[in-house]
């Protein structure tokens, strides 16, 4: 039944392997080297993972922390583990993969390394909904991701009608995207200086992007929405790929471009905005993993899976630093991506110069 | 498959647009334009700059939607088809296409497969059988795992038309898929194509700037002008001097190609008197 | 990080290609007076308006003929000062915009790519936090210090290789090191509410200071900046062809790249240093010059030396008038100001289908 036959004829370069089952009603071209990346960066991540349950002010040995995910821990380790720790690292892990998936979309889109979904305007104006929200009304976690949400989306749909004129060209849409988060961000830096000192302060660690304090409840929507939305990703991953080859060749070979990329950027715009309204708009992660997979894998373009498993290992990681570097003060995960991204891209700047 | 048939030869056109008013945004190309591609020939469309050949292939490629009249595929139009079956029936190679940051050309080839794949079934083993023929019938074996940024233009022009045979489609158009090539391979690919209207009997539209490969090459020729056409046929029946300056304006006198026995068009250019 | 970054560089270049609403140099010059004019027209404005209105006559008086009422009082002792920081810091803002377009050939670059923003915040954040420094012009020379140091790395990390700073490189390393700079000052930001307070306040941008001390500290570098940059303008249209057909032109790539870098850290530095981070006029503002006048470097400069001004001034006076007898920080307003415009330019140029 199940054959996986050496690729005989085809010199890909790369480690290509034809899988081909149930008499061939169901056949894929595995890339190897690509699978055993994913495998490998899940594993540190989830590796990552299991030393940010261990660690803390109350120190956990590893073989109990897993005992304890396999629910067989006593009392205190149960808790300490699984209810205090676990649903902040277990979203750490998925709002990472979600991220890097959301990044590799819009880099796809754009055809940009630098692609993000800034481009239209949402997160100005998830940071406006959310402020809205704090300052103006004082409102729960769950209204401030609402806000979140809807000041995102409202923004994006506001930009995509402005640029709307028989259709939506590239630039027009670039532009009216900066000029609307110009504003948006105006208004935030104004809202932020008018409220008291401790709200605006709330309001701009929430805006860093933290996973403080993110529980059980934080963690069951996000799940489930993006049980939903990564399918419907994946499905979309290879017209995005056929996407690349440029608007007329793409429909030449049958992808309905229009509706794709609609398709694309809704999904995209969803799995950043789940995120955003989980945890606030944590930077980087969207813009460094999609572009780190793509280096350790080798491939051409970007890939919705590796950039998520990529994405999932550095916010895991970043998290573990924001809880431990400077404990027992906790920093909003936001910064960490945001600064070691940051160091992380001088590096690679400085070692691409070096092989010149 | 024997194409020699002559009853096949005058078999119904498959694709052919209809009183078609096509151009783009609000400037109009060509008005009520009907013209007809035989079945299984090598169809040329030749004409000066900016007369709406382009657009004519763009139209016929379902890449632009006529304003008026339409483009009709098999009896049907052509805007009726979901895009993938137009895809399996109609391959195009566009003027510009963007091969991605490293990318192989193995895997740029079987990129074209993409019309006869399912969600499912990915990686047939017809999949992997057309690679290889398109890339064999391009010469591109060799150069399989190499990576498209690398290759010579002559080289990665080949690769693109390998990426559109792989699609294995009976109808096969080409916009200007000879520009950017040197002599040699611009009397390869021209070959090639020969090659597979001949042997394959798929038939080729391709859209040409040079008349000379045209007659030589071409089965059908369609001429235009402002874009409407202005005379279409054999080349040995059409290209004549008069039909040369009527489409672009070049005083010429046509000969016939001592190799090929089809027309050749020689230019006049200035006076004799002056050059010395 | 800068949105403008993100832009795609095939949609970019094929946006700066295109010849402006004004086609020949006898119109330009025509639509560079009416700018002028504008000009001129605003800063009587901005002397004029504000929590008190002044007569235009009051305000000719009060400049030509002074007298020690309260009118000519504020007149001379805080319009003035404001009105010429708000030309001079408008000016260089444009400028060093206009610049960093030229030299990234990214018509949607800010000059807040080189990490001059961040590197001044940086350090402004480092004067609070670790000198306790709380005064405006205590904080000018950290800023200014900010700036060049962050430009000078930049362009460090941006120019090794044998490549050299080309404009993709010198963008990644700009969005790079700004994004470390302000990630760490967010965390010092964050953890400390004096702090905060502070960055929160020099955030939103203000051109009022005290007197003329800041603006006679800061006009010399501006001053400098604006020269080279005129002298600048015109191998920088050799540079918007790319890097080979420009060295064919005669353009030294090399010193271009670093006279345009000097310029812009000059520029931008000083500015932000006066005024803090004010963003938006140096990315609008020689994109709409664009508009107007086509892609020629020296008409663009000259535009976006004029109307920059107008904006930053324009914003002024509408904060003041907006939240009477309080104001809106400049900083604020830019963005609302422009980007209507700016939008609405956008919707109105006939973009070709891509």
């Amino acid at each position: 039944m199940s054959v996986l036959d050496p690729n005989n004829g085809i010199a890909f370069r790369r480690p290509i392997r034809s899988v081909r089952w149930f008499g061939e009603r169901v056949s894929h071209r595995l890339d190897m080297r690509t699978l055993s990346v994913c495998l490998v960066l899940l594993a540190v991540a989830v590796a990552i993972a299991l030393v940010t349950l261990a660690s803390g002010e109350y120190q956990v040995p590893l073989p109990d922390v897993v005992r304890a995910l396999l629910g067989q821990a006593e009392g205190r380790i149960h808790m300490v583990v699984v209810e205090w720790r676990l649903p902040r690292t277990a979203l750490a892990l998925i709002l990472g993969g979600a991220l890097g998936m959301g990044g590799a979309i819009f880099q796809s889109l754009t055809r940009n390394p630098l692609g993000s979904p800034d481009i239209i305007g949402f997160d100005a104006g998830a940071y406006t909904g959310a402020l809205v929200v704090i300052i103006l009304m004082g409102g729960s976690y769950y209204a401030i991701a609402g806000g979140a949400l809807i000041g995102g989306l409202v923004t994006a749909l506001l930009v995509y009608a402005l640029a709307y004129s028989r259709g939506v060209q590239g630039f027009r849409l670039i532009i009216v995207g900066i000029g609307v988060s110009a504003m948006l961000t105006s208004l935030n830096t104004w809202m932020l200086l008018r409220a008291k000192l401790e709200v605006a302060m709330a309001a701009a660690i929430w805006g860093a992007g933290t996973l403080n304090g993110l529980g059980l409840d934080r963690l069951g929507p996000a799940a489930l929405i993006l049980a939903v939305l990564v399918p419907l990703a994946l499905l979309m991953s290879r017209p995005m790929a056929q996407l690349e080859l440029g608007d007329d060749a793409a429909r030449a070979l049958g992808v309905n471009a229009e509706r794709t990329r609609l398709g694309l950027l809704v999904l995209g715009v969803a799995l950043t905005a789940t995120v955003t309204a989980t945890a606030g708009p944590i930077g980087f992660v969207a813009l460094a993993a999609p572009q780190l997979a793509r280096r350790i894998t080798g491939t051409a373009g970007v890939s919705m899976v590796p950039s998520a498993a990529m994405g999932a290992l550095l916010l895991a990681g970043a998290d573990y630093l924001a809880q431990r570097a400077f404990a027992p003060t906790q920093l909003p995960v936001g910064i960490v991506t945001v600064s070691l991204g940051g160091v992380y891209f001088v590096w690679l700047l400085l070692r691409e110069a070096r092989r010149q | 498959m024997n194409r020699h048939d002559p009853a096949l030869a005058a078999a119904e056109p498959r694709l052919f647009a209809e009183g078609a008013t096509i151009g783009y945004d609000n400037r109009v190309i060509s008005s009520d334009l009907s013209v007809a591609i035989p079945d299984r020939s090598f169809t040329v469309i030749v004409g000066a700059n900016a007369c709406g050949k382009s657009t004519l292939l763009r139209a016929l490629s379902r890449l632009i939607k006529p304003s008026r009249g339409r483009v009709v595929l098999d009896g049907q139009a052509i805007s009726g088809f979901p895009a993938k079956e137009v895809a399996r029936r109609l391959g195009l190679l566009p003027q510009t296409s963007i091969a991605p940051e490293g990318i192989t050309v193995a895997d740029l080839i079987a990129r074209g497969r993409y019309p006869h794949q399912k969600l499912l079934q990915q990686w047939s083993r017809e999949d992997e059988a057309a690679v290889i023929a398109a890339m064999e019938a391009t010469k591109v074996t060799a150069l399989s795992h190499r990576l498209v940024d690398e290759l010579s233009g002559g080289q990665r022009q080949r690769v693109w038309v390998a990426m559109v045979l792989a699609q294995e489609t009976p109808l096969l158009l080409l916009d200007e898929p000879t520009t950017f090539l040197d002599i040699t391979h611009q009397i390869e690919l021209l070959e090639l194509l020969e090659d597979l209207n001949k042997r394959n009997g798929q038939t080729i539209v391709a859209v040409l700037h040079d008349l000379n490969h045209a007659c030589r090459y071409a089965s059908h020729i369609i001429a235009m002008r402002d874009g409407a056409v202005i005379a279409e046929g054999a080349p040995r029946e059409i290209v004549t001097a008069e039909l040369v300056e009527a489409v672009f304006g070049l005083p010429c006198i046509i000969i016939d190609d001592p190799i090929a026995h089809t027309p050749l068009v020689i230019p006049r250019g200035s006076a004799p008197a002056a050059r010395t | 990080m800068s949105t403008a970054v993100a832009t795609s560089r095939d949609l970019a270049r094929q946006e700066e290609k295109r010849p402006g609403v004004a086609q020949s140099n006898a119109t330009r010059f025509g639509w560079l007076l009416v700018a002028i004019a504008v000009l001129v027209m605003v800063l009587i404005a901005s002397v004029a308006i504000g929590s008190k209105d002044i007569a235009v006559g009051t305000v000719f008086d009060a400049l030509f003929a002074y007298n020690d009422s309260d009118d000519h009082a504020i007149i001379q002792a805080l319009r003035v000062p404001r009105t010429l920081m708000g030309l001079v810091v408008g000016a260089a803002l444009g400028m060093s915009g206009a610049l960093i377009q030229a030299l990234t050939r990214n018509p949607l670059a800010d000059p807040g790519i080189l990490g001059v923003n961040a590197g001044a915040a940086f350090f402004v954040v480092l004067a609070v936090g670790l000198f306790g420094i709380t005064t405006v012009q205590g904080y000018v020379w950290f800023a200014f210090l900010g700036a060049i140091v962050t430009t000078v790395v930049v362009y460090g990390v941006g120019s090794a290789g044998r490549a050299g700073a080309t404009p993709v490189r010198l963008t990644l390393a700009g969005v790079a090191i700004g994004a470390v700079l302000s990630g760490i000052s967010s965390g010092i930001t964050l953890l400390n509410p004096a702090i905060f307070d502070r960055m929160r306040q020099w955030g939103a941008g203000s051109l009022v200071a005290p007197g003329y001390e800041t603006l006679w500290a800061v006009l010399p570098f501006i001053a400098v900046g604006l020269v080279i940059a005129m002298l600048v303008a015109r191998p920088l249209n050799a540079v918007a062809l790319g890097d080979d057909l420009a060295a064919a032109l005669g353009a030294n790539m090399g010193r271009t790249r670093t006279l345009v870098v000097i310029a812009t850290t000059l520029l931008a530095g000083a500015s932000t240093a006066a005024a803090g981070p004010i963003g938006f006029v140096g990315l609008m503002v020689p994109h709409v010059a664009r508009w107007i006048v086509g892609p020629d470097q020296r008409w663009i400069f000259l535009f976006t030396l004029v109307l920059a001004p107008v904006l930053l001034l324009s914003s002024d006076i509408v904060g003041r008038l907006v939240m009477r007898p309080g104001e809106l920080q400049v900083g604020i307003v830019t963005a609302f100001v422009g980007a209507p415009v700016l939008i609405a330019l956008a919707r109105r140029r006939k973009v070709s289908g891509l």
